[in-house]
């Protein structure tokens, strides 16, 4: 091999060699669409989907099992609000729609933005249980001392596995307030036109 | 001999090494390189050493002594750090400068330039991190894993100077690799095919792959913390959508290969040393080739082990579980295939194979820890323990950095001409060997008495252990001190060495007077049979 054609062998090694290294950059990226979409199939870190669509009247609940669903609550990083579950825990049938209610109060006195996390365990139950209404689908906004109810209507799937007896959720309130534009929040009135943030 | 009478006939080409400071910051040949990167990691070597005394002293005994929890999580981060990014890494990388063109028969390496540029990115980005020691806040204090929210919403200010030194050094490795793979793909010798290339050879083109496939994904990891720490995004942070369970993904992605980056290079030195002190060949050089292989591609499937607890569905569990104890089978033909190298050869005791004996000894004791460690339902019990920390530290401490000792010892006579002081290369290894087991094996009982890793302080009931490990950890820490001072005078004061060092020693590089000149194969030497490996 001629010194020419062994620097042209190099040149080429190097460029499909940097070829490699950009398109590894760009997956690492790709890592984080793909592992969102790879939770949703698979409801591997326990988020519970997004709103739900549900036909009540041909809804058939399967009368011979009982599932139990306790709700948790918390505030991240100690913040200064009040959450509770109305119900600290349910039984309900797999495939029958019930409503319960959470209650949040904004104990400052400035007005705050929060948005609820959800995170379910087991696992497996995960991409049955389903969500047509829910106060995690947007973000809440609190007055100084204000005080709400806010409701979440759920159905727990028929196809829920057999070994499941109950499901744990549990909502974690995050502060968001620095990241919205409170006076634009407040101007621009329904809050559900605010960017919301997951499920 | 033909490589003397051509460097007679080519005089007016030939020219030695510039003088002074400006023959190491502007040098291109890859043996100055090597010896920049190799005293470099020796440097990092100390410094993360100091870092490591630190933590022993303190937990010499319960309650706290030295330093306050804050500054323990420094020392831990720190030590982790440097040891992996400073120490072995820039080590293999120094030893990979300066064999692999004497053994595949190339006058350098393939970009000179850009071998002198990813070295000497290498103590800026080192000067940065540790820098971060002494500022307001403290340096990194969220482990070498540097998990978010620990390293975004919780890390101290300083935190944006260690982003810019991990891009630093992934830019030097990425550098290093591209350079690595180019060498030995288009400048190998006539003849020299790539079933005859030496195991060492082998093992870093493995090794090269697999820094440029997730060197890129640590990069991404870092910047990604960057725009959520500077730029208001939400990639780990759960209130805006992100998930920091995803950064222990992506943090895996790029570890778990990396801890064969840091092995496999190992393999290949180990594979040099016992074949010429037993006298034999290699045995079984293709499966070597195979298992190595096989090793990194299995790299890429296995990064979940490390998050059993963190929570996975049990399909998941399973199949981490099973992939993990998969490289069990192309690790254990390497152990075999070494143990059936020293079989019935003629076997002699010099430094470099008491270092690679023991290499495949220990090694494989840390194989088994991590076996254990791969079974599920177990890790629950081990995780985050001193159990991990011995398993960790006895496939890199008696791996990788013995490899690397063992390599010195090897070479050394080539690289400088002179032959180190064998009584003292023997008290070295006894001191290392004795100082390793005793630092790091009781932290295999303190780990399933259920003591926690990084934990400033212990309860009462693990006090012996901890003692017995900190005497242990003095006594390795000087012995490398010990191993400087032999290093020092073998340069200064050691006996001429032979061309061909070792009796059993084969290869191209061998083939070279000694010390190796400034210059060497500036026309491709032939390959002999006599000289291949397997």
């Amino acid at each position: 091999m001629t010194e020419q054609t062994q620097q042209a062998e190099i040149k080429r090694t190097v460029k499909k060699l940097s070829l490699i290294v950009l398109g590894m950059c760009g997956f690492a990226f790709a890592l984080v669409p793909l592992y969102d979409l790879f939770c949703e199939v698979t409801g591997l870190n326990g988020k519970t989907g997004g709103p739900y669509v549900f036909d009540e009247a041909s809804a058939e609940p399967d009368r011979t099992r009982l599932i139990k669903v306790n709700f948790l609550t918390n505030t991240n990083e100690g913040m200064p609000w009040e959450f509770w579950s109305g119900q600290g825990a349910v039984r309900v049938h797999p495939g029958e729609a019930k409503t319960v209610s959470f209650y949040v109060k904004n104990t400052t006195n400035r007005p705050m933005v929060a948005q609820a996390i959800p995170s379910l365990v087991p696992i497996s139950a995960t991409e049955f249980f389903h969500k047509t209404e829910c106060f995690c689908f947007e973000q809440q906004l609190l007055q100084p001392g204000e005080e709400v109810e806010m409701p979440m209507r759920f159905i727990v799937g028929r196809e829920l596995p057999k070994n499941v007896g109950s499901i744990n959720l549990s909502y974690a309130l995050f502060d968001i307030t620095d990241r919205v534009d409170i006076s634009a929040a407040q101007g621009a009135g329904p809050l559900d036109q605010l960017p919301t943030a997951g499920g | 001999m033909s490589e003397v009478i051509h460097a007679d006939h080519h005089d007016d080409h030939a020219h030695g090494p510039a003088k002074g400071l400006k023959r190491w910051l502007f040098t291109t040949n890859h043996k100055d390189i090597g010896t920049l990167y190799l005293w470099f990691s020796f440097a990092m070597f100390l410094v993360g050493g100091v870092l490591a005394l630190v933590i022993r002293a303190e937990l010499f005994q319960p309650g706290l002594q030295f330093v306050q929890p804050e500054f323990f999580n420094q020392m831990t981060t720190n030590h982790g750090l440097i040891m992996v990014f400073g120490a072995i890494m820039p080590a293999f990388v120094g030893l990979a400068n300066w064999l692999i063109p004497m053994q595949v028969g190339a006058p350098d390496m393939a970009l000179p330039r850009m071998n002198n540029l990813s070295f000497w990115i290498l103590p800026f980005a080192f000067g940065m991190m540790i820098s971060t020691l002494f500022m307001e806040g403290g340096g990194p204090n969220f482990g070498w894993t540097f998990y978010a929210p620990l390293s975004t919403t919780y890390a101290p200010p300083s935190v944006t100077y260690f982003i810019f030194a991990v891009h630093l050094m992934g830019a030097s490795s990425i550098m290093g690799s591209i350079n690595i793979i180019a060498t030995i793909l288009n400048m190998r010798a006539p003849g020299m095919t790539l079933m005859k290339m030496p195991m060492f050879v082998w093992t870093w083109l493995i090794t090269a792959y697999l820094l440029i496939a997730v060197m890129p994904v640590l990069a991404g990891a870092v910047t990604m913390m960057l725009f959520d720490i500077h730029f208001d995004t939400s990639f780990f942070n759960a209130a805006g959508g992100g998930d920091p369970v995803m950064f222990q993904h992506i943090f895996w992605f790029f570890g778990h290969p990396e801890v064969y980056i840091m092995i496999l290079p190992a393999f290949g030195i180990v594979s040099h040393i016992i074949p010429a002190f037993a006298r034999k060949r290699l045995f079984g050089y293709t499966s070597m080739v195979y298992a190595v292989a096989s090793i990194a591609f299995l790299s890429f499937i296995v990064w979940a082990h490390h998050m059993f607890t963190v929570g996975m569905p049990l399909a998941g569990q399973l199949f981490f579980m099973y992939s993990t104890m998969l490289i069990a089978v192309p690790t254990g033909v390497k152990v075999f295939n070494w143990i059936a190298t020293m079989w019935r050869g003629s076997m002699t005791f010099e430094t470099p194979m008491l270092f690679a004996i023991a290499f495949v000894v220990l090694f494989t004791m840390g194989g088994f820890s991590g076996l254990m460690l791969a079974i599920t339902p177990v890790d629950y019990q081990y995780h985050d323990t001193y159990f991990v920390v011995a398993h960790f530290h006895y496939v890199l401490v008696p791996g990788a950095l013995f490899s690397i000792i063992a390599a010195v010892y090897f070479w050394f006579p080539k690289w400088t001409g002179k032959m180190y002081d064998e009584t003292l290369g023997k008290i070295h290894f006894w001191l290392s060997f004795v100082g390793v087991n005793v630092t790091f094996f009781p932290q295999h009982f303190s780990g399933l008495a259920g003591m926690p890793r990084r934990i400033p302080d212990y309860p009462l009931q693990f006090a012996d252990f901890n003692m017995i490990s900190s005497v242990g950890a003095f006594i390795f820490g000087l012995s490398q001190v010990f191993f400087l001072y032999v290093i020092i005078k073998a340069i200064r004061s050691g006996q001429p060495a032979a061309d061909r060092s070792w009796e059993g020693a084969k290869g191209l590089e061998w083939t070279l007077p000694s010390p190796a000149p400034y210059h060497s194969f500036t026309h491709p030497p032939a390959v002999k049979d006599e000289e291949v490996l397997g």
